[in-house]
């Protein structure tokens, strides 16, 4: 491979990767029947990794403005991800236990 | 939240039935034999968190006085919130019949069978997500439901507000209430009938007595059921805390065609068929059960629960067959009576006209 064919290669490789390389991923626990954290800020792009602590299955979900979502029932031990791609204030609730509430602020 | 100390206004009479309580001794707990005056083996694990709360949470933005409580009192108790002037909250959430009304499903305006059981108001003020399905989020939302709903009480607010603001009584309440302000509004009768609806809190029972230390105020039968109900049956894994709720949301089996929470969360799996989880307390008086009134007895709802109930996708994670012996279902009955209170009775209100 030349150099210069090389040097296309690597900066379409940036390119593609730079979306990736600033975006952070929050993790947020579910134990006894709580989120771990009440409130977080994050940017566009950035994941929240919610980790099952508990021995029940928890859901999920938010029905927010532009933020209609639900990530199933996620058995204990498990763990899922979901990205926020635009800006807004996100209520994320479980739908089986509606006392655990995270609010999502994404710039 | 703006916390109001149990025992020493409104609550004052739970105080004074607690010590009657007290004084009479051994609470009769029928059928289920004697206590041993010991704590059995493997109830103390779980016993620390069932301690009662000593005060009422209130919001920070409906925070309690004694005018407000008392508005909303007589509000709560006047059928002139309703379009027939036949019905008044207390119609269907009635204190002699432990704050429910006793049926199967509810009685709305002209008569109109409703959907569902009408739920005790008990212990309200430290629940999250109110009705059957969870529809409103607050209890202040709650409030106004039943009465604008054209099935239950049919009262638009638009001729319930004129309707409270002729009475000149009211209009002196509602001042008293709302920082000398006679103006009535929705909010406001939100705000009062929830401020009173939170004073409503199931006083002390056999149960606490027990977890406060008395090893003989259950019978052995009933601590039997209580570590039962904490481990093999699994009850408390919705059922938790004082007041045996955690408002969570599941499947529990029955068959019928209302799927509850699933019209709220159309796209949720586990909410189809899901309703709430109602707390226990004074559970034997509060028959018949389930969402539907389709369960008589607690031994029956005991039974259902036994069976893991109906298979469907929708079914709660926590339902599984239980294997549970006649023995420890008798149990887990002896030990659910023990957490009605005798509380004094409600006094009737004598309305503004």
């Amino acid at each position: 491979m030349s150099h210069k064919l090389l040097g296309i290669v690597v900066g379409v490789m940036l390119v593609a990767l730079t979306p990736a390389a600033h975006a952070t991923e929050v993790v947020v626990d579910q134990q006894n029947k709580e989120f771990s954290q009440k409130s977080i800020s994050i940017k566009v792009g950035d994941s929240v990794k919610f980790v099952n602590k508990d021995d029940m299955v928890h859901d999920v979900h938010s029905t927010s403005d532009g933020y209609d979502f639900d990530l199933g029932a996620q058995k204990p031990g498990s763990e899922t991800s979901y990205t926020f791609d635009k800006p807004g204030k996100v209520k994320v609730r479980c739908a089986i236990h509606p006392k655990m509430k995270l609010e999502v602020t994404v710039e | 939240m703006y916390p109001r100390t149990l025992g020493v206004a409104v609550l004052g009479t739970l105080a004074v039935a607690a010590a009657a309580l007290l004084s009479i001794g051994q609470t009769s707990v029928a059928g289920v034999g004697q206590p041993t005056g010991e704590t059995l083996p493997g109830a103390a694990a779980f016993m620390a968190e069932y301690q009662r709360p000593s005060w009422i949470p209130f919001p920070e933005d409906n925070p309690h006085s004694g005018a407000k409580e008392q508005l909303g009192r007589a509000l709560y108790f006047d059928p002139r919130l309703s379009r027939s002037n036949m019905q008044s909250c207390s119609s269907c959430h009635n204190p002699s019949l432990a704050w429910g009304d006793g049926l199967p499903k509810g009685v709305g305006d002209h008569m109109n069978p409703l959907g569902r059981r009408s739920p005790t108001i008990l212990n309200s003020a430290w629940a999250e997500a109110f009705m059957w399905d969870g529809r409103f989020e607050t209890l202040e939302q709650q409030a106004l439901g039943p009465i604008q709903s054209g099935v239950e009480m049919n009262m638009s607010l638009t001729d319930l507000i004129p309707k409270l603001q002729a009475v000149e009584e009211y209009r002196q309440m509602f001042a008293a209430a709302f920082d000398g302000n006679p103006e009535i509004t929705g909010e406001k009768i939100a705000m009062a009938i929830a401020t009173y609806e939170r004073t409503v809190v199931s006083g002390s029972a056999p149960f606490d007595r027990w977890i406060a230390g008395d090893a003989g105020a259950i019978s052995d039968s009933a601590q039997r059921g209580f570590v039962l109900f904490n481990g093999k049956a699994n009850c408390a894994a919705c059922h938790s805390g004082w007041r045996f709720t955690d408002d969570s949301f599941h499947d529990i089996g029955l068959p019928g065609d209302d799927i509850g929470r699933g019209k709220q969360l159309p796209n949720i799996e586990k909410m189809q068929h899901a309703f709430k989880t109602p707390g226990l307390r004074n559970i034997d008086r509060r028959y018949p059960y389930m969402h539907d009134g389709s369960v008589a007895t607690l031994e029956s709802v005991i039974e259902h629960y036994n069976t893991g109930g109906m298979q469907r996708p929708s079914l709660s994670d926590e339902m599984k067959p239980l294997g549970l012996t006649v023995q420890e279902e008798a149990d887990l009955v002896a030990f659910l009576k023990t957490l009605t209170s005798e509380d004094p009775p409600v006094q009737y209100v004598t309305l503004p006209r």
